[in-house]
C-alpha cells in the first residue's frame, strides 16, 4: 500500500511555508539561506511526487537542475556572507541598517 | 543508459539548431575567453583589453541575434534543442536589445573601474554572464529554462552588486538582494511546481495546449501557481508589492551595476513574463488580467509618488524604474499583440535610457562611487555641460517627453490599454506620468540652476550670502573651478564653486563613458525622431511569436 501523492503535496507546502516565514522572520542570515534551502527542496519535493503521480520522468530530471541551481546560490550567497562579516562577531540581518527610507 | 544510447542514437541524439543559441554562446565564449587569458598571464590583463574583448563579444551576439531575425524572418519561428529553446521574433529581439545594453554597460563599467582603480577580469565577465542569462529567460521555451536563465541572470548579478569591497553599502546591497532574490527564486519554482502538478508538463506550448483541450475550471492548485510565478516575475522586475528590495539595491550597488541591473534584469525578467502569461496561460487572461491590473497600478502610483521625496538620486531612479514597470505591465496587461509589442518598445527605451543615467551618476558620484545626493547636481550644467546635457536629455525622456524613444514608449503602451478597453489604468499612467514628470524635471532643473541658488528649497548646507571674500580668494587659486568652456577663470564662477564645497572638484568623464552616453544618447534621440524603425522592429518581433 502507498501513500496518496496528495500527502506528499501537503508536506512539501508545509515545508514551503515553514522556509517561506522563515525567511521572513528570522533575523540570523545563515538561518535565512537554511530556509530558502527548505523552500527550494519543498519545490523539489513537489517535482518529484507530482512525477510519479504523473508517471513521467521529467520532473525528476528538473530536481537535478534545481539542485545544482541551489548549490551556486548557496556558494555564491556564502560568499558575500563572509566578504560582509570579515570586520564583525554575528550575522544579524538588523545589522544592515545604512541605507533605509 | 550508455546501453540504450548504442542501441536506439537516433532516437536519443537531440538535434541542436545552433543559430538559436549562437548568441547566448557568444557571450559566454567571450566570459571564457577572458577568464581563461587573464588567468594565463603572470600579470593582470590591462583592463583595456578585457573590454574590448567584452565588447567584441556583445557585437558579436548583437550580429548573431539580427543574423537569428532574418532566419525567422525567412524561415519561421521554430524550436530548438528538444523544445527547451525557441528562435523566433521575440526572442531575437530580446537577444539584440540584450547584446546592445551589454555594449554599453561594458563601456561604462570600464570608465567606473578606472575611476575606481579595480583591476581584474570579474567585471566583465559577470556582466556577460549575467546577460547570457537573460537571453536566455527571453528565449526560454519551457519553465525549467526560465527558471534556469533567472538564476544565470541573478547569481552573477548578486556578485556584481557586492563588486565594489570598499564600501559597506555594496555588500550590504548584495545581501539584500541575494536574500530576496533567493526567496523570489524559491516561490518561482514552488510555482512552476504546482504548473507542472496540475498541467504534467513544464513546457510553454503543451501547457498552452493542455489548457486548450481541457477545460480547466476553479483549477485551485494551476491557480495557485500562476499566482507564485507572478510573484517570482514581480520580485525580479520590481513590480510594486514585490519591490522591497529595489531602493537598497539599487542604491548600495556601484552605480554601472545598477544601471546594467536596471536594464537588463528588467528585459529578462519581462521577457520572460511576457512570454508565459501571454503565450501559454492566454486562456487563463480573466483569471491573471485582475492581478496585473493591481501590481501595474500600484507600480505606477507608488513609483511616482515616493520618488517625489528622494534626496538620493539612484533612489530617486530606483522608484523611477518601479514606476517604468507600471508602464511595461500595461502591456501584458492587455494581453494582446499590441501590448506586447508595447510592452518590448517600453523596455528598449527604458533599458538605454537607464543605462545612460546611471553611466552619468557613476561620473558625477567620483572617486568611490559614494555622492549621490541631488544637491551634487546642483549646478552640474555649469562644470560639466555636456554631462548635465546627457542627463537631462535621459531624465526627460523617462518623463516621455516627444522627440525621444522615452515619449514614444509611453504612447505604445497607452495605445494597447486603450485598445484593450483598460481606460482606467490608462488614465492612472497618465496621471503618474504627471507626477514622474516633476521629480524628472526638478533634477534637470536644479541641474541648470546656478549654483547655490535654492532652485526648489532642497535642504542644503550651502548658503552663497555667507561666503568669506578671503576664502573665496584663496579657493580661487587651487584647481577646483576649472570648468570646460573657458569661463573657469571668472572670479564669480569661482566663488560659486566654492561655495559647493566638496563637489567642486573637476569631474573627469572617462573615454569609454563619453562613449556610451553618446551611444545611449544617439539611441534615445534617433530612435525618438525615427521610431518607424524600433516599432517596425517591436512589431514584427511580436507576430514572429512562437505559438
Amino acid at each position: 500500500m502507498s501513500v496518496p501523492y496528495q500527502w506528499d503535496i501537503v508536506l512539501s507546502m508545509l515545508l514551503f511555508s515553514i522556509g517561506a516565514v522563515g525567511v521572513l522572520v528570522r533575523r540570523n542570515i545563515l538561518v535565512m539561506f537554511m530556509c530558502i534551502e527548505l523552500m527550494l527542496n519543498a519545490a523539489n519535493l513537489a517535482f518529484v511526487s507530482f512525477a510519479r503521480h504523473l508517471n513521467d520522468v521529467a520532473g525528476q530530471a528538473i530536481v537535478f537542475f534545481v539542485l545544482v541551481v541551489a548549490a551556486a546560490e548557496v556558494v555564491v550567497g556564502l560568499g558575500i556572507v563572509v566578504a560582509m562579516f570579515r570586520r564583525r562577531r554575528g550575522a544579524t540581518a538588523d545589522d544592515f541598517h545604512l541605507m533605509k527610507g | 543508459m550508455t546501453a540504450l544510447l548504442a542501441a536506439t542514437p537516433a532516437h536519443l541524439t537531440v538535434k541542436i539548431a545552433y543559430l538559436s543559441i549562437l548568441p547566448m554562446l557568444a557571450l559566454l565564449g567571450g566570459a571564457l575567453v577572458i577568464l581563461v587569458w587573464s588567468s594565463l598571464l603572470r600579470r593582470p590583463l590591462e583592463t583595456v583589453w578585457i573590454t574590448s574583448l567584452t565588447v567584441l563579444a556583445a557585437t558579436a551576439a548583437l550580429v548573431l541575434s539580427l543574423m537569428q531575425y532574418f532566419d525567422v524572418i525567412h524561415h519561421g519561428a521554430h524550436v530548438a534543442i528538444d523544445g527547451a529553446i525557441v528562435s523566433d521574433g521575440f526572442s531575437a529581439f530580446v537577444a539584440v536589445l540584450v547584446s546592445a545594453a551589454v555594449v554599453v554597460a561594458a563601456l561604462v563599467g570600464d570608465g567606473w573601474l578606472q575611476q575606481e582603480t579595480i583591476r581584474g577580469p570579474e567585471f566583465h565577465v559577470l556582466v556577460l554572464v549575467s546577460a547570457s542569462g537573460a537571453m536566455v529567460m527571453g528565449a526560454a521555451n519551457d519553465l525549467i529554462v526560465v527558471f534556469l536563465g533567472l538564476e544565470i541572470l541573478s547569481i552573477a548579478l548578486y556578485v556584481l552588486a557586492a563588486f565594489n569591497a570598499r564600501r559597506r553599502q555594496s555588500g550590504e546591497a548584495a545581501l539584500k538582494y541575494f536574500v530576496l532574490g533567493g526567496f523570489s527564486s524559491a516561490v518561482f519554482l514552488y510555482g512552476i511546481a504546482l504548473v507542472y502538478g496540475s498541467t504534467g508538463t513544464t513546457n510553454l506550448p503543451q501547457i498552452a495546449s493542455y489548457l486548450a483541450q481541457n477545460y480547466v475550471l476553479h483549477n485551485g492548485m494551476l491557480l495557485a501557481g500562476l499566482a507564485l510565478l507572478l510573484v517570482g516575475f514581480g520580485f525580479k522586475a520590481a513590480a510594486v508589492p514585490f519591490h522591497l528590495w529595489t531602493p537598497d539595491v539599487y542604491q548600495g550597488s556601484p552605480s554601472p551595476v545598477t544601471g546594467f541591473m536596471a536594464a537588463v534584469a528588467k528585459v529578462g525578467a519581462f521577457a520572460a513574463l511576457l512570454r508565459v502569461f501571454v503565450s501559454s496561460f492566454g486562456l487563463l487572461r480573466a483569471d491573471w488580467q485582475p492581478a496585473v491590473w493591481v501590481i501595474a497600478v500600484a507600480s505606477l502610483l507608488l513609483g511616482a509618488s515616493v520618488a517625489l521625496v528622494q534626496r538620493d538620486i539612484k533612489r530617486m531612479l530606483a522608484y523611477s524604474s518601479i514606476n517604468h514597470a507600471g508602464f511595461i505591465l500595461l502591456g501584458l496587461q492587455a494581453g494582446s499583440t499590441k501590448g506586447v509589442e508595447g510592452s518590448l518598445y517600453y523596455l528598449f527605451a527604458y533599458s538605454f535610457l537607464a543605462l545612460g543615467s546611471f553611466a552619468v551618476i557613476s561620473v558625477v558620484g567620483g572617486p568611490g562611487d559614494g555622492r549621490h545626493g541631488l544637491d551634487r547636481y546642483r549646478g552640474l550644467a555649469r562644470r560639466q555641460p555636456w554631462l548635465a546635457g546627457a542627463l537631462a536629455l535621459f531624465l526627460v525622456a523617462q518623463a516621455g517627453i516627444p522627440p525621444t524613444t522615452g515619449f514614444w514608449a509611453k504612447l505604445e503602451v497607452l495605445q494597447a490599454a486603450a485598445g484593450a478597453h483598460s481606460y482606467a489604468l490608462a488614465v492612472i499612467a497618465m496621471l503618474s506620468a504627471v507626477i514622474a514628470g516633476f521629480f524628472y524635471l526638478r533634477v534637470v532643473v536644479l541641474m541648470y540652476s546656478p549654483a547655490g541658488a535654492t532652485g526648489d528649497g532642497a535642504a542644503t548646507g550651502t548658503i552663497v550670502d555667507t561666503v568669506e571674500p578671503a576664502r573665496a580668494v584663496g579657493d580661487e587659486g587651487e584647481p577646483v573651478g576649472v570648468a570646460p568652456g573657458g569661463e573657469a577663470g571668472s572670479g564669480a564662477v569661482a566663488l560659486l564653486e566654492a561655495d559647493t564645497g566638496e563637489s567642486a572638484e573637476p569631474l573627469v568623464i572617462p573615454g569609454t563613458t563619453g562613449i556610451a552616453l553618446a551611444l545611449c544618447a544617439g539611441a534615445t534621440v534617433v530612435l525618438g525622431i525615427y521610431p518607424a524603425w524600433l516599432t517596425d522592429f517591436a512589431h514584427q518581433a511580436t507576430l514572429l511569436f512562437h505559438p
